[in-house]
């Protein structure tokens, strides 16, 4: 956020007509933002208000009797529920693996693609295939490809030249999450490629031509020139794994439903079950209340430590 | 095309060097469509078969009985052609509109100087931070009590409730925190100077929206098209809240139809290769401009 | 330009302060629902069943001719997500006048005044005459009534039975546990199967506690204490429970069942992979079209207390804010005749839930083959707590069937089970009105 630079170029002296520019700026400023704050107020700060406020009522998806307040009732049972805290540290591991390791990759096909060779766009297209197919169609064919005789075991049996048998990927407590983990990435993986490639072309081609001139190696090249030029990018990228990490949900409601022994239950998950299937409405909002202070504090937090830094 | 392929030494020397590069390229791309190749000819097998093939290599071989069986099935059990077109118009109305909503939010926030704007910037990205699914029904209520004017012959009538129409599966999608974050970020990479000229020659700040960052941002508009085109193409829980109609329901809701007593999976397989085709060319067309556009749009600096 | 910005500035705020007076205005509006005026909107879990469908339609389509004064309109929701459509619906008070309810449904919703009670007297099938599991009650009022049931059944190949020399059950001489054992590992032992057994457990939702807690019943436990609905103390964590749970555990550890079953157990079942199936009676037609006289229809085991299978199927009702009660009345007490409970079984290869519908029934009538399943229903059939708890219930006791299946502690899964439930009971008052 570069914006609070002090801009180059003369302004016309005399405070009326500046000061007059000014206003209309921020009139017309209001006047752009307004409609995507309206939207953002009437869709969602509305309603998230009215789902935060249900925390502290006996709300439930099914009752005779109209909420009542019941103070922090529901937070003092959350935090003494087991299950929550599993939740968190699940979607925690998820998120620390998945974040560097996508976007990490993410970047890796990027640069495999930039190039002029014949047949990128085809690479490009078929690396997307997984992107565009519903994350609810791609977990269903994934349970059957991680059956205990499904094909991901046989292709380990063949390739190990039958010395190496896979496990029941989604029914062991120890590989569900993995298996969960691997998953996403290979269909996420696809997109944040494209969102690099995006900032990979907007790095000027004569940059990278001078630094080879001065005889720069590739990876000479790639610190110098091509990651910072991705610094706008990089932050967009990070950020939007890590929200979709967070709220990791589809496929854990398709594939294992939490399980098995809750090695792959997650927030989202835990307050969606208890919300929808177990109808705690007000119990459900408590969880979803927690996990959104602990996200912004985390980020507000990160926000502030790498601010120092600039 | 003054894009960034790397400049290598010699043509000899460069062919054999792309060699790993190709066999890298072609062994994933076998990694990512596999599964999708598995959903393809699923599609054309009778259940009973795809189970027996399930533990072998010949899950992805079109062997066996094969016919189109399972795609008349879907046409009997869905109006699958109702709900192609619903999706479709749901997800191209909300993506113009949010292309719209969005950039012009992002410019404001990131070209113009105005009190409150990081601010409001953090408090948009936040709203990334609770998920949908948590607040979806405080919505179905409130969105069943908005208000909405209505032509009624001759004379505008006000409307109360939202439920079952289009509108409902739009309107609520249209203003995104991704998509302004995507255009702030795309926008702060244009030089300011461009603005700062224009507004020399006289120019709003409109028409600087309009005819000097818009024209430069093909990607980001690429990117946020896609971005909001996948789960408003996906999306299944919402709509079945709001709409009760049939006739309005959009494509994923489809493949809830083939959930029953007995699951039918080639059929459900078919139906997935059915909607995804129609994304999957979208992309083909898209990506041209969605990747190439930058090289002449000249954001050089 | 200047005039410009500020048109723009205004014309949002002109739309914001618009909309929020509006969203103000607008109250509620009347009390009913469902209903405009003589025409009722009605609500069905068969989008995508299209032969369940057809029946309804066919039922609605001879009532709007029967007769002037009312009309039926049909809307249908996929059976996956028709209980989120519903409380959708309810929370923008917008159910429809008639609908249909999954069986344990029945006393939650008519607890949390989805539902109101019925009077169906002077229809053509006395609710008496009815499968007990067939008739949706609670508080002692009539809420919802079916027109069939299904029944829990093993399907085997009488070939394969014999061929290991294992006795075939009947309805009045069923397998004991430790037969039902024997039979297993006689199966496991030939080494044509890797798992003999499908159960399937590949599944999840209401599919658990409908299939395995029949089973801990007959062992002698249950999902609550049925005598007051105020605990699941001793029920569901007892001795008898415990027992249930290490035996359901061991099917695994012994190698006779897959932990979590394949995607499509039947489809397992008929290529061979499996020997027994723990399936439904909707399955039977099919089974039997494939295997012919091969097939062989077991009733359940006899674990102790006899044996079990779960009552309750889909049911009809009516909403509690239904604007039309009489003309929705109407049309459930038309949808009673004969025909359509034949109907209805026929299309779907259910149970008929009167006797006069299996007469007219080839394979339900007397001496059919599928006669069995009228008969377990009638002898086996063991209903859902009828609690409004039952959602919550039924949650937590396929979570915990799960993680005993996956290894968790019986005993310490099954009383924690018990305590969350409890809690749960405790917290909502016991659920009194």
């Amino acid at each position: 956020m570069t914006t609070l630079l002090p801009r180059a170029g003369a302004r016309p002296p005399g405070r009326g007509p500046r000061t007059a520019a000014r206003r209309r700026e921020r009139l017309t400023a209001l006047g752009m933002v307004s409609p995507a704050v309206l939207l953002l107020l009437v869709f969602f700060v509305i309603p998230v208000v009215l789902a935060f406020a249900l925390a502290f009522t006996s709300a439930r998806l099914i009752s005779p009797t109209p909420a009542h307040f019941v103070g922090l009732r529901n937070f003092t049972l959350l935090f003494q529920d087991p299950v929550f805290f599993r939740s968190l540290l699940n979607t925690a591991v998820f998120a620390a693996v998945v974040v560097p390791v996508q976007a990490g990759l993410a970047l890796a096909l990027a640069l495999l693609v930039n190039t002029k060779v014949g047949g990128t766009n085809f690479f490009r297209t078929v690396y997307f295939v997984p992107v565009v197919t519903s994350m609810v169609v791609i977990s269903i064919v994934w349970m059957f490809l991680y059956q205990k005789t499904g094909l991901v075991n046989h292709l380990i049996d063949t390739f190990s030249l039958g010395h190496l048998h896979g496990p029941d990927w989604l029914n062991d407590p120890s590989t569900a999450l993995p298996a969960i983990i691997f998953m996403s990435v290979w269909q996420g993986v696809g997109f944040h490629m494209v969102i690099w490639l995006s900032g990979l072309q907007t790095i000027p081609a004569d940059l990278h031509e001078a630094a080879a001139i001065d005889g720069a190696d590739r990876w000479a090249r790639f610190r110098h020139v091509t990651w910072p030029g991705l610094r706008a990018t990089r932050t967009f990228v990070l950020i939007t794994i890590t929200i979709d990490a967070l709220r990791l949900f589809t496929q854990v409601n398709v594939m294992t439903q939490g399980g098995p022994l809750d090695s792959t239950t997650t927030v989202v998950y835990q307050a969606v079950h208890t919300g929808y299937d177990q109808q705690q409405t007000a119990y459900a909002s408590a969880i979803s209340l927690v996990f959104f202070v602990l996200v912004l504090a985390v980020s507000l937090v990160q926000r502030f430590l790498t601010r120092e830094k600039d | 095309m003054a894009t960034t392929p790397t400049p290598a030494p010699g043509p000899r020397r460069r062919t054999l060097r792309r060699i790993p590069g190709h066999l890298l390229r072609s062994a994933l791309a076998l990694l990512f469509v596999f599964p999708v190749v598995f959903m393809l000819i699923s599609s054309f097998k009778p259940d009973q078969q795809i189970f027996a093939d399930l533990g072998s290599i010949k899950a992805f071989l079109p062997v066996g009985q094969l016919s189109l069986d399972n795609y008349t099935a879907v046409f009997d059990r869905v109006p699958a052609g109702r709900f192609l077109l619903n999706s479709i118009v749901i997800s191209a109305v909300t993506v113009v509109l949010g292309i719209v909503v969005n950039s012009l939010a992002a410019f404001a926030l990131s070209r113009m100087r105005w009190p409150g704007r990081r601010l409001l910037l953090v408090l948009i990205i936040a709203t990334l931070i609770v998920p949908f699914e948590t607040f979806a029904l405080p919505l179905v209520w409130w969105v069943n009590k908005l208000p909405w004017l209505e032509l009624n012959g001759f004379h505008l009538a006000l409307t109360e409730g939202w439920l079952d129409t289009y509108r409902v599966q739009i309107l609520p999608f249209v203003a995104n925190a991704f998509s302004v974050f995507l255009f702030h970020q795309y926008f702060q990479s244009i030089p300011k100077e461009l603005d700062e000229a224009a507004r020399m020659d006289g120019a709003s700040w409109f028409g600087i929206y309009r005819r000097i960052v818009m024209p430069l941002s093909g990607p980001a508009v690429a990117t946020v098209a896609i971005l909001t085109f996948l789960p408003m193409w996906n999306s299944y829980l919402w709509p079945l809240m709001v709409v009760q109609d049939e006739n309005l329901r959009p494509v994923m809701v489809g493949i809830q139809y083939f959930f029953q007593l007995n699951v039918s999976w080639g059929q459900i397989m078919a139906y997935s290769t059915m909607i995804t085709v129609p994304v999957l060319a979208l992309f083909l067309a898209f990506q041209r401009s969605f990747i190439n556009s930058i090289a002449s749009s000249g954001v050089k600096g | 330009m200047r005039s410009k910005a500020k048109r723009l500035a205004a014309t949002s705020v002109a739309i914001v302060t618009a909309a929020t007076v509006l969203a103000g205005c607008s109250g509620s509006s009347g009390s009913g629902s469902g209903a405009d005026g003589d025409t009722l909107t009605l609500w069905t879990h068969n989008a995508g069943n299209a032969a369940e469908y057809k029946v309804v339609q066919q039922i609605v389509d001879d009532f709007n001719a029967s007769q002037g004064k009312y009309k039926v309109r049909i809307q249908a929701f996929p059976q996956g997500s028709y209980n989120d459509a519903v409380v959708a619906a309810a929370s923008a008070r917008k159910l429809p006048c008639i609908l249909d309810a999954d069986g344990p449904n029945v006393p939650n919703w008519a607890w949390g005044g989805y539902l109101a009670p019925l009077d169906m007297s002077g229809s053509e099938t006395a609710v008496a005459d009815q499968l007990p599991s067939t008739v949706g009650t609670y508080d002692d009022k009539l809420y919802a009534f079916g027109h069939y049931d299904v029944a829990l059944t093993m399907f085997a190949r009488k070939s394969v039975l014999q061929a290991h020399g294992i006795r075939i059950p009947t309805i009045d001489r069923p397998w004991t546990a430790d037969e039902f054992t024997s039979a297993l590992a006689a199966l496991k032992a030939s080494g044509t199967f890797e798992h003999p057994l499908e159960m399937g457990t590949g599944g999840s939702g209401e599919w658990w506690p409908y299939a395995y807690s029949p089973q801990l019943q007959s062992f002698g436990g249950d999902l609550v204490d049925r005598s007051d609905y105020k605990s699941a103390k001793g029920a569901l964590d007892g001795p008898e429970a415990v027992a249930w749970a290490t035996w359901f555990r061991s099917l695994v550890t012994d190698g006779y069942m897959a932990q979590k079953g394949g995607s499509s157990p039947n489809d397992d079942f008929l290529n061979g992979k499996s020997a027994i199936e723990w399936d439904g009676s909707w399955d039977a037609a099919k089974n039997a079209e494939k295997l012919g006289d091969d097939l062989a229809i077991l009733p359940p085991v006899d674990f102790g207390q006899g044996p079990k299978i779960g009552g309750a199927s889909w049911q009809w009702g009516m909403s509690a804010t239904c604007g039309n009660k009489a003309g929705a009345q109407e049309y459930l007490k038309f949808s009673r005749k004969t025909q359509y409970f034949v109907d209805f079984a026929k299309a779907t290869g259910t149970i008929p839930a009167t006797a006069a519908a299996s007469a007219q029934i080839p394979g339900y009538q007397p001496g059919g083959p599928y006669e069995v399943f009228t008969q377990e229903a009638r002898k086996f059939a063991v209903v859902r707590p009828v609690t409004p708890a039952y959602p919550y219930v039924s949650s937590v006791f396929e979570k915990t069937a799960k993680d005993i299946l996956a290894g968790a502690d019986p005993k310490k899964a099954l009383s924690q089970a018990a305590d969350q439930i409890d809690a749960n009971l405790k917290s909502n008052n016991y659920y009194a009105g």
